[in-house]
């Protein structure tokens, strides 16, 4: 049958069909189911407008998923966001199709009913709808010159997806996702995809920043803070990801890694995301503190769940004792299941029964009739009565109650399910033991594979954001930063430098001397002063009655004059720093060690706690950063050793090398921080081809020390720095045009800057 | 000199102490041989209310000196005034509880400067005397003198630390926050809250107490439980009163000052 030959016998439906004027045959088949729905959502106008959309679409050469997807998808997502925003809809399409985007129509009409679900209103719909033609349009690529002739690529990827995302992000947080993604993968099509896909791990991480709710690491330290103070816990909160297990939501729990918490809780109802993280908390806690583990191996699935949520309540009523204010956040977030709501005929309604009971042992306004309920309620009550109980007890107690209540119809496949999950609860794997593994009877003992785990060298990678000044926002863990020690070469060699520089480090000494610290001096005899020295006052009172001249500097000051300065230098040791300096036979590696060794001889001096690394990158994923000399470490032959060591090569990826110097910096207690940086040259990497990004970056860097009280200062031996030093570090830069003074320069720059 | 009038300080009336071991013992036999005392501690947990109970149980003067940073070695002593025909010598606190046998109690001794605080040394050991420089006076200790210093070792820094030969000369006690059930009992008899709401206040103390030394510097004190205690008893909402006495005082951390009010709506139900 073909569907021109379609019969229907109701006159209204022929004219339907007719309007629609199609010859695909998967039409046909839907056609009566898709219209009775759209007949009993859409308005007369509605229908039309559907029909004629439908047939616009079906006319479009592009198969007939498209028009499928439509007429199945329109009528709900009418029903969600009104049935005006058509126009709109299909505006977007007609763009799509004279796009080379019109494969991305089908993947759009497919999941925009959920889409529309999740947006509730025409006016979000609107929104929507402009983040995604604006996303075509940036992305519809002409490479190499060519016209609008490569379709977007991450487009279809982008629609299969959405649902999810505004499941996960409000709009403003998509349209920030989307501009993130478009930004950095623009010429790369298959990373753009991935990204779209939600593939790639900067795609989740940048989803993630834009969650909803209240994410774990915005609130890692206060959970810290509530363990260590309310509880004297002090554990491991290692988060898991919500967002990316649909089908199986993982639950809390804790083992001897730690407590395992989502990455993100959203508020529910009064009660704050960051309270259903410590409800969370305190039940771990409680389970840690009272729970004892159980032999598993003799119970049924069911009895262990009675066995659960009778000790989970014993755990709370015993937290509610500890913190009585705990009980409200626990009612709360424990559902409220409806007496009544279970058919025991046809459903299992074990859960049910057992989280209506949870209710009643915690609440004591429950509400609930039942007899067995009342009785059981009555009997843990006299149990907890009597002290904290104890967990076999309390298995005793929920064990009988399972008997007492149990119904054949508890076995039946379909659970009710609704109103039984108690989601701040973890899922209590640590109360049980199992003696055997399996009751399969082919058991081997598990091979254990001997993995022989690689050496590690060095420290783990440390990663930090960059910032991306097109689009405003911080690239999250971009750099990878690899800190080690470096390598040692011969003291001697540093020494013989300190040498030859004698005659420099004699007149540096006079001006080390005036620096040295002296602490916060009382200068008396002063004749104007903060207060009056009173002892020396009535000496000169005493002279003057006596008739001898009194000393009129009756008043006295305090100074300060103690130095508190921390000091980090920070070396660009990239492949520049092997030229030779102009005007000179060493090469700008040579004199930046004399320099240096000459500035930790000075500083060494003034005692001013200090320490010298170097840095240098290969792209984003190798910063290297090479400590010479640490804060603990005297200016020995150790530092020196490595000082002489030096070499230079790759890149210079400044940003994150100053980051992750300022670490190290903050946790110094010093009053004043100092930061200088040495380099003969721009931020460059090579796996970054906008010079302006990483200077951009490196001035942020420089914004968010200056955020954490170190004071940055550059010494820039390049001639031609000015066109950027000024803009990435304001005034705080000096250049140094004649690199053969750099050895004076550098420690009296040093010397002016501190003093 | 002897017109000094002791009386005036002395302590009256007993003070509230409630001790928290043998100290009260150890002090007695500490003063019968008139040791030199020292008394460590956080801020706040009772320090200078035991040497004020101790004066009062003993029957001796009690002078106490609060010492700072611009505290000079005059100031202790004492020094000469201008009268209109000629000076005057007037005794310095130290030198008036030498002359009248009191218990001098130098608190927070590290407070103030470290050349200041070498002038007790003459009094502190065998000799018990105290030269006057500029008067050219020896005073002898009286047989009654003794003294007392206390200090804080929780948060000075390493320039405020006494030095070795200040510290060798006394003998010492170590403070700290009673426990719960002590300082519950404490808290109930000094401002006549019932003791239920008492140990909630001494719960939400051992909060901060347990934050010390990541955030916090100092837990809630003994002190500031009274002050809350305080504004309970005379109307005052609990929450607000702890939020208010107990919170805001010791941190401007935002996580510690969330954490701390947890812990208050969860302690008040």
């Amino acid at each position: 049958m073909s569907a021109t030959e379609t019969e229907y016998q109701h006159p209204l439906m022929k004219a339907y069909w007719a309007q629609l004027d199609t010859g695909f045959k998967p039409i046909g088949d839907v056609f009566e189911d898709v219209m009775a729905e759209a007949l009993a959502i859409l308005s007369r106008e509605g229908i039309d407008a559907y029909l004629e959309a439908a047939r616009v679409i079906g006319k479009l050469g592009r198969g007939v998923e498209p028009m499928l997807a439509f007429m199945e998808e329109w009528p709900s997502a009418a029903k969600a966001i009104g049935e005006e925003t058509l126009p709109e809809v299909m505006a977007l399409i007609q763009r799509m199709q004279k796009s080379p985007n019109g494969k991305a129509i089908a993947p759009f009409l497919e999941t925009l009913a959920p889409v529309a679900r999740k947006l509730h209103s025409q006016r979000q719909m609107g929104h929507y709808l402009n983040i995604a033609l604006d996303f075509m349009e940036r992305t519809t690529g002409s490479i190499h010159g060519h016209h609008t002739t490569f379709p977007s690529p991450g487009l279809p990827d982008f629609f299969a997806q959405a649902p999810f995302l505004l499941g996960q992000v409000s709009l403003s947080g998509l349209r920030n996702w989307v501009d993130y993604g478009v930004a950095n993968y623009r010429s790369h099509p298959e990373r753009q995809k991935d990204y779209f896909s939600l593939q790639s791990a900067d795609s989740r991480a940048v989803l993630q920043r834009e969650r909803h709710g209240t994410l774990f690491m915005d609130v890692e330290r206060k959970l810290d803070l509530y363990l260590r103070g309310l509880w004297r816990v002090t554990e491991q909160l290692v988060p898991y990801s919500t967002a990316f297990d649909e089908i199986r939501q993982p639950v809390p729990y804790y083992d001897k890694l730690g407590m395992r918490i989502p990455d993100v809780y959203d508020d529910a109802g009064a009660i704050t995301g960051l309270d259903r993280y410590r409800a969370t908390l305190a039940h771990m806690v409680g389970h840690r503190r009272w729970t004892e583990a159980l032999i598993a191996d003799n119970w049924s699935p069911f009895q262990r769940m009675a066995v659960e949520f009778f000790e989970d309540c014993r755990i709370e009523t015993l937290l509610s004792r500890e913190y009585p204010g705990l009980k409200r956040v626990f009612l709360a977030l424990h559902p409220k299941p409806v007496e009544g709501a279970c058919d025991e005929e046809t459903t299992s309604c074990l859960r049910y029964r057992m989280a209506m009971l949870s209710r009643a042992l915690l609440d004591p306004a429950h509400g609930y009739a039942d007899a067995d309920l009342l009785e059981y309620v009555r009997r843990f009550n006299e149990l907890m009565a009597e002290g904290t109980s104890n967990t076999a007890d309390i298995a005793t107690l929920a064990l009988s109650y399972v008997t007492r209540t149990r119904r054949q119809s508890d076995q039946l496949a379909k659970v009710h399910f609704a109103d039984t999950v108690v989601d701040y609860r973890d899922d209590n794997r640590q109360m049980w033991r199992f003696i055997e593994e399996s009751d399969d009877e082919e058991m081997f003992e598990k091979e254990k594979k001997r993995t022989d785990s690689e050496e590690i060298k060095g420290l783990p990678p440390r990663h930090y954001p960059e910032w991306d000044y097109r689009s405003q926002t911080y690239r999250p863990d971009w750099a990878s930063v690899y800190e080690a020690l470096h390598p040692k070469g011969n003291p001697a060699d540093i020494d013989k430098l300190l040498l030859k520089h004698g005659a420099l480090a004699k007149r540096l000494k006079r001006i080390l001397d005036l620096l040295k610290p002296q602490d916060k001096v009382r200068i008396r005899y002063q004749e104007e002063g903060s207060e009056l020295d009173l002892d020396v006052a009535l000496r000169s009172l005493i002279d003057f009655k006596g008739g001898a001249t009194p000393d009129p500097r009756i008043n006295m000051s305090h100074r300060t004059d103690g130095r508190d300065i921390s000091v980090m230098l920070l070396l660009d040791l990239s492949e520049s720093l092997n030229e030779k300096a102009a005007g000179s036979d060493q090469t700008i590696l040579e004199l930046s060690q004399e320099a240096v060794s000459l500035l930790a001889w000075a500083v060494e001096q003034l005692g001013d706690p200090f320490a010298i690394a170097g840095f240098h990158s290969n792209t984003r994923h190798d910063v290297r950063y090479l400590h010479v000399k640490g804060y603990g470490e005297r200016w020995g032959d150790d530092a020196k050793a490595r000082l002489a060591a030096m070499q230079a090569g790759w890149s210079t990826r400044m940003g994150a090398a100053m980051r992750h110097a300022a670490h190290y910096l903050e946790a110094r207690p010093a009053d004043k921080k100092l930061m200088l940086i040495l380099t003969d040259g721009q931020p460059s990497d090579v796996d970054v081809q906008d010079e302006q990004l990483l200077i951009e970056d490196t001035r942020q860097a420089v914004k968010e020390l200056d955020q954490k009280g170190i004071f940055t200062y550059c010494i820039s031996l390049d001639p031609k720095a000015d066109e950027y030093v000024s803009t990435i570090f304001g005034r705080q830069y000096t250049v140094i045009d004649n690199i053969q003074r750099l050895p004076e320069r550098l420690p009296e720059l040093f010397m002016a800057l501190t003093k | 000199m002897s017109s000094i009038d002791k009386e005036q300080y002395k302590v009256h009336k007993e003070p509230y102490y409630q001790a928290q071991g043998n100290e009260v013992t150890l002090y007695e036999a500490a003063y019968r041989n008139r040791l030199p005392v020292m008394v460590k501690g956080p801020t706040g947990c009772g320090k200078s209310r035991f040497v004020e109970y101790m004066a009062w149980k003993l029957g001796k003067p009690l002078i106490t000196v609060a010492c700072n940073e611009d505290m000079t070695a005059s100031d202790l002593v004492g020094r000469y005034l201008l009268e209109a025909n000629g000076t005057r010598w007037l005794d310095g606190p130290l030198t008036t509880a030498a002359r009248i046998g009191a218990i001098c109690y130098l608190d927070e001794i590290v407070e103030a400067r470290q050349d200041t605080t070498v002038v007790i040394h003459p009094l502190t050991d065998h000799r018990r005397v105290l030269p006057l420089d500029k008067k050219g006076e020896l005073i002898e200790a009286h047989p009654d003198f003794q003294l007392v210093i206390s200090y804080n070792p929780g948060y000075q820094s390493l320039m405020k630390d006494l030095k070795q030969s200040t510290k060798q000369r006394f003998t010492g006690f170590d403070f700290d926050y009673p426990d719960a059930e002590l300082e519950t009992t404490i808290l109930a008899r000094e401002t006549g809250l019932d003791e239920a709401a008492a140990s909630q206040l001494v719960k939400i103390a051992h909060t901060a107490r347990n934050l010390k030394g990541h955030g916090l510097d100092e837990g809630i004190s003994t002190r500031l439980l009274v002050y809350a205690a305080t504004l309970i008893k005379d109307g005052v909402e609990p929450r607000d009163a702890c939020r208010m006495a107990l919170v805001r005082p010791i941190t401007d951390d935002a996580d510690i000052r969330e954490t701390l009010d947890h812990a208050i709506d969860a302690t008040f139900a």
